[in-house]
């Protein structure tokens, strides 16, 4: 039986959240291809998580179980990729729109004579095809895709564009496979990774709640008002581009169409204008709620609800009703 | 050594999108457009290259687009980079992303590189997948998504952005890298560079100039992501403001709101 190929996405052993929510749109369209969905779990560590892929619904978990994945850049993934494409004939192959893993799928695309399309935020099968929902110049244009006939679908998934629900499944089958790699595989090493992130806090590429400041904030210590609203809230912390380049904040955090693009259920931007270029990055946001003196400003056209007034008065009465409620 | 800066002229994020009649595809032609702001930073990379190792680096701006993006090259290079390639083909037009990526492959093949540097998205499509395809056509590394940069003779060492921080990794040359904007801060083309980018090499090629390109994997009938539909966004319904009293009281307003729907 054809299989539906999910490429998790994982750190320190444990899938990452996105990886969950994939499967939850694989077996959507898995169910309608009529095809199992299998989770392709590439370095160290398949066995710790095959109970909870199993339990989203992957029948087995295709491990290469090798320290090479994660340490040299992503050309062994790609020859792995290859090689199970080549072996299992795959009705699609799912994948997380994150950075690194676009990277992947883009070099398999070429390597395989497939098609690619990213940042789904909804899938369909229309007459066998799969069918991809996605947003264009910023949000402003919202397309309909598939890949051309004959070719292998690789189809990357937006964060939050499906919810993680569990399908009753037990644990997945763990299938080791080997994987032979190109010469050049091991031409650029991995020497150290940093984590900066908080281990608390999610990164708001991820977050279900995103809390956003920029220059109405007036310093970097704004952020702290922002960081403590966000940790009450299981929510993630990003600003504007204003606020990066006036150092308030690293520019990894920056939303907009230079900087990252976040799709969460809240966007809560406080002291934030809402010219163009920052909307470009949040605009598909379910609900987005605005804090800012300016009566006048831009963000105020998509508030689901907005305050004026002075971000540096309703924050920590924000944060104090909130500390009230949960207590 | 060679730095080819492939630059992307995109429709203004600010502009008013038009559908075309064929309601698939946005209308770039009359569109006011821009040179993708990200592009900046690779083109202030590769001028701080140059800078830091002299005049034995040059630096080669790489536009593919039709005759309208030609504003593209004088723009880029009035950021101080020594001359620039348009490759204009009817042929291209319809490209997705892998096919696009042929045509960039191809051009930087042709004219020669050490480094192809790109920025890591670019504002209208918002893929990422051409850096890392050129790469897999040109069999190098796919140094994607720096925030740091150092270039040697022989290779780099980069400093690659992820979720949850980077990694430092290595390279030899040649390779591709896209860069993110924490690397650098563009600076503002001066008027010396405006006017010295009226006089620079400004080429302009056909599909039947480029070294290896199978033209059959290029344009609207090799395609292989295909749309089916495009609509605009529809506008949003007005949203609940209200007037803070300068007391901060308007909180229980959002407090209030966020139970409704569940966020607290």
């Amino acid at each position: 039986m054809s299989e539906v190929l999910v490429l998790i996405d994982h750190s320190d052993g444990k899938p990452r959240k996105i990886s969950l929510q994939l499967l939850a749109g694989a077996r959507s369209v898995a169910a309608e291809l009529g095809v199992e969905v299998s989770a392709v779990w590439l370095g160290p560590g398949a066995d710790g998580a095959a109970a909870t892929l199993g339990a989203h619904g992957a029948v087995r978990v295709h491990h290469w179980d090798s320290e090479d994945a994660k340490g040299f850049v992503t050309v062994p993934q790609v020859d792995a990729m290859a090689q199970l494409v080549a072996t299992t004939a795959p009705a699609a192959v799912i994948f997380a729109s994150s950075n690194h893993v676009k990277d992947v799928a883009a070099r398999l695309a070429v390597r395989v004579g497939a098609g690619v399309i990213t940042d789904a935020t909804g899938l369909a099968v229309d007459s066998g095809a799969v069918i991809a929902t996605k947003e264009v110049f910023g949000g402003d244009v919202i397309t309909t895709s598939r890949v051309a006939e004959g070719s292998l679908p690789l189809i990357g998934i937006a964060a939050n564009a499906f919810a993680a629900e569990e399908s009753g499944g037990g644990a997945a089958t763990v299938v080791p496979f080997d994987v032979s790699l190109s010469d050049a595989a091991k031409a650029a090493p991995v020497t150290e990774v940093v984590l900066q992130a908080s281990a608390d806090r999610p990164d708001i590429a991820e977050a279900a709640i995103v809390i956003s400041g920029g220059r109405g904030l007036g310093d970097a210590s704004g952020f702290e008002l922002l960081e403590r609203l966000a940790d009450l809230l299981g929510a993630g912390v990003g600003a504007s581009r204003a606020a990066t380049d006036a150092g308030w904040y690293p520019h990894r955090y920056q939303i907009g169409q230079t900087g990252r693009t976040v799709s969460p259920s809240l966007y809560l931007g406080s002291g934030i204008s809402g010219a163009i270029q920052h909307r470009a990055g949040m605009q598909t946001s379910q609900f987005v709620v605005a804090v800012n003196k300016d009566p006048e400003a831009p963000i105020f056209q998509i508030a689901d609800f907005g305050i004026v007034g002075d971000l540096h008065q309703v924050l920590p009465k924000l944060i104090e009703a909130i500390e009230a409620r949960a207590a | 050594m060679r730095i080819v800066i492939p630059v992307k002229w995109v429709p203004d994020t600010a502009s008013e999108k038009q559908i075309d009649p064929d309601g698939l595809t946005v209308d770039r032609v009359s569109v006011a457009s821009v040179l993708c702001p990200v592009n900046e930073f690779a083109l202030e990379e590769a001028v701080r290259i140059k800078e830091a190792k002299g005049d034995d680096v040059e630096t080669v701006v790489l536009i593919v687009g039709p005759e309208a993006a030609g504003p593209t090259a004088a723009k880029a290079l009035s950021y101080g980079l020594d001359r620039a390639v348009r490759v204009t083909d009817d042929g291209v037009a319809g490209s997705d992303a892998l096919g696009t990526a042929q045509v960039i492959a191809a051009a930087a093949r042709t004219i020669g590189f050490d480094i192809v540097l790109f920025g890591n998205q670019s504002t209208d499509s918002r893929t990422s997948l051409v850096p890392a395809a050129v790469a897999e056509l040109l069999a190098v590394p796919s140094i994607t998504y720096v925030r740091r940069l150092d270039v040697t003779d022989t290779g780099l060492t980069a400093d690659r952005e992820h979720e949850e921080g980077w990694d430092t990794v290595t390279s030899p040359l040649p390779a591709v890298v896209s860069i993110v904007e924490a690397i650098n801060e563009p600076r503002f083309p001066s008027f010396k560079g405006i006017m010295a980018a009226k006089s620079k090499p400004n080429d302009v090629w056909d599909l039947s100039q480029l070294d290896g390109l199978d033209a059959g994997l290029v344009g609207t009938g090799a395609a292989r992501a295909v749309v089916l539909s495009a609509t605009p966004r529809p506008p949003k319904a007005a949203g609940t403001v209200v007037t803070d009293d300068g007391t901060g009281s308007a909180a229980s307003d959002l407090v209030e709101w966020m139970t409704e729907k569940k966020f607290v």
